[in-house]
């Protein structure tokens, strides 16, 4: 079929126009970082003329960079496992059980989806500090994980309820309670959209800055979103540094859009639901 | 557990209506799984929103107690801020921008790359690399750009003899430099949401148009387009609810300066309430956030998503 609003050569121009637009920073970021500070102030898009390759060595060897990326680690992936299985046993009683007050609790999760996390963010810090919570991984998964749960029910009860009655049933007759039906046989059939709100929340996690700016003061327990405003911080002016930073810390994410990007699209853009 | 159904009907007592409710573990299930999510989203979602309204009558530092009561002042005094009032304009602008340039680049993006062939999915997957990137970064990429004196502006001036221009650090072009950034990060994302839209369309349907003698244009903009108003719809309210909320993009560029004309809501919200301690004045701005986020949460939805187009997208 024929390309549909301009013809093939007009809308490859365009197509490679907007490809400028979005590559060219990303590829001086990346040559950025093997560039001398001089090279950089006359030459900051081409090629080096000399590649120098102690920016990018200095960083990998950086102690604070791989503590930063532990801790965004530990921190996303313990948010991830908490709001999949809470979100998913919630969403399995909205979806199979019947009970009083049923759709009044469900929209009452729904209200989270209608207003941005920074509103309630002063009386949350309050809250965090008052459970003693600042400076600690905790501070920022269980906020994290409350947020992510609207979304999550959403999805997952939308799921389960296209799940084939047949199948229950089958689980009763055979004598398998409600809990056991969803370990063994819900949980397992749910992959796809386990792997979508999973990659959602990863990501959200991964990024989230304003959350660990206000729970965390101690640099040992900085996520990298906070390590690398820090690091930009002391480097002001070395710019080669600063972009060699940014170019190694954003592999993982660049790694991890490579790997699973059928499950990112479908969760960023499905999932986006949530804004 | 073990229980089949219809064994116990004969058994009487509370003990034996808690078998009849509880058959298959229903009630134990119920009770096991839905409160540990109802607790976490009421005490970390629901409850600070409703302390922010309380705090915001108040004026408080977060330390000793909350006596300090001046009823409505904290949401005078950001009504009567400046600053207040330039972040408003500027979430405007965004919108602004949103709707009358990134969602066009959207959308012809999307036209042009919606079929299924392997450069096309070469070009969707670099237009949305920005997207998955951390606003952090992106803001950080850009500042470098921006710089007089590194960045690649650098070589404009430098290539036309022009004077450095340091773009972040100018009162009139700060913000508008902010809205490159941000339409650079995020017509991916809504050129994903047209494209899912489009390879929704049924082929018979453009060619019935073609057999009809429409031109492509024609069946662009009369066919297409109008058959996937519901993603146009849902990106709108995207773009509005995400302008709201814009925070992370503003902190490495500017951190809301020059002169505090480049805030957004959130960073104002952050620079004089949060690290300022000021929980009375920020939980009001919190507070105002949210009435304008649910106003427009509903309204819009009420208005142009009422055939269920908001569930999926």
């Amino acid at each position: 079929m024929k390309s549909s609003v301009l013809s093939d050569w007009k809308r490859l121009c365009f197509l490679m126009a907007v490809t400028g637009f979005v590559m060219l920073p990303l590829l001086a970021t990346v040559l950025g970082g093997f560039k001398s500070i001089g090279e950089l102030q006359t030459n900051p898009l081409g090629l080096p003329q000399s590649w120098e390759f102690q920016h990018y060595a200095s960083i990998l060897l950086d102690k604070q960079l791989w503590v930063a990326m532990k801790n965004s680690l530990i921190m996303s992936l313990t948010t991830l496992a908490l709001t999949l299985l809470g979100g998913a046993m919630a969403a399995f009683t909205f979806s199979h059980i019947r009970f009083v007050g049923k759709r009044y609790i469900y929209s009452y999760f729904m209200l989270g989806m209608m207003f941005p996390f920074a509103t309630g963010i002063l009386p949350l810090f309050i809250k965090i500090k008052d459970m003693g919570l600042l400076d600690s991984y905790m501070g920022v998964i269980v906020p994290q994980v409350a947020f992510g749960l609207a979304m999550a029910i959403l999805l997952f009860r939308s799921f389960f309820e296209q799940l084939p009655a047949e199948l229950f049933d089958a689980a009763a007759v055979d004598g398998c309670g409600y809990s056991r039906f969803f370990f063994e046989i819900v949980l397992p059939l749910s992959t796809p959209i386990l792997a979508t709100v999973g990659v959602f929340v990863l990501v959200t996690s991964w990024n989230n800055y304003l959350l660990p700016l206000v729970v965390i003061n101690n640099p040992d327990l900085y996520p990298w979103t906070l390590g690398i405003m820090q690091f930009q911080g002391e480097h002001a002016i070395a710019w080669n540094k600063v972009l060699a930073y940014v170019s190694v810390s954003v592999v993982p994410s660049v790694m991890f859009f490579v790997v699973a990007q059928k499950y990112i699209i479908a969760g960023l853009t499905g999932g986006a639901v949530k804004g | 557990m073990e229980q089949s159904i219809d064994v116990y009907p004969e058994q009487k007592g509370l003990g034996g209506m808690w078998k009849r409710i509880n058959q298959q573990g229903k009630m134990t299930t119920l009770l096991l799984f839905l409160p540990p999510a109802l607790f976490l989203f009421t005490l970390f979602v629901i409850l600070p929103l409703g302390e922010a309204s309380i705090y915001s009558l108040y004026k408080w530092n977060g330390i000793g107690e909350l006596d300090n009561f001046i009823g409505l002042k904290n949401y005078e005094r950001v009504a009567g801020h400046s600053v207040f009032s330039s972040a408003v304009v500027n979430t405007l602008k965004i919108v602004g921008v949103s709707l009358f340039i990134q969602l066009p680049l959207a959308m012809i993006c999307a036209l042009c790359v919606y079929q299924k062939k392997w450069s096309n999915t070469v070009f969707r997957m670099m237009f949305f690399l920005p997207y998955i990137l951390a606003e952090v970064v992106a803001g950080l990429i850009w500042r470098f750009i921006y710089d007089g004196n590194y960045g690649l502006i650098s070589s404009f001036t430098e290539f036309f003899g022009l004077e450095p221009i340091f773009v972040l650090a100018d009162r009139g072009l700060a913000f508008t430099a902010i809205l490159v950034v941000i339409v650079w990060k995020y017509f991916g994302f809504h050129m994903m949401i047209f494209i899912a839209a489009l390879q929704g369309i049924s082929k018979d349907l453009i060619e019935a148009a073609k057999i009809d003698g429409a031109s492509t244009l024609q069946t662009t903009l009369l066919i297409k387009i109008p058959l996937v108003r519901h993603a146009i719809v849902l990106s709108v309210f995207f773009s509005v609810l995400g302008a709201l909320q814009l925070f992370d993009l503003i902190m490495p560029m500017t951190q809301g300066g020059p002169g505090h004309t480049s805030h957004s809501i959130v960073s104002y919200l952050y620079t004089f309430g949060i690290s300022r301690m000021h929980i009375g004045f920020g939980s009001a701005i919190g507070v105002i956030l949210f009435i304008a986020c649910v106003i427009f949460a509903f309204i819009y939805q009420n208005t142009f998503m009422n055939n269920k187009a908001g569930g999926k997208s």
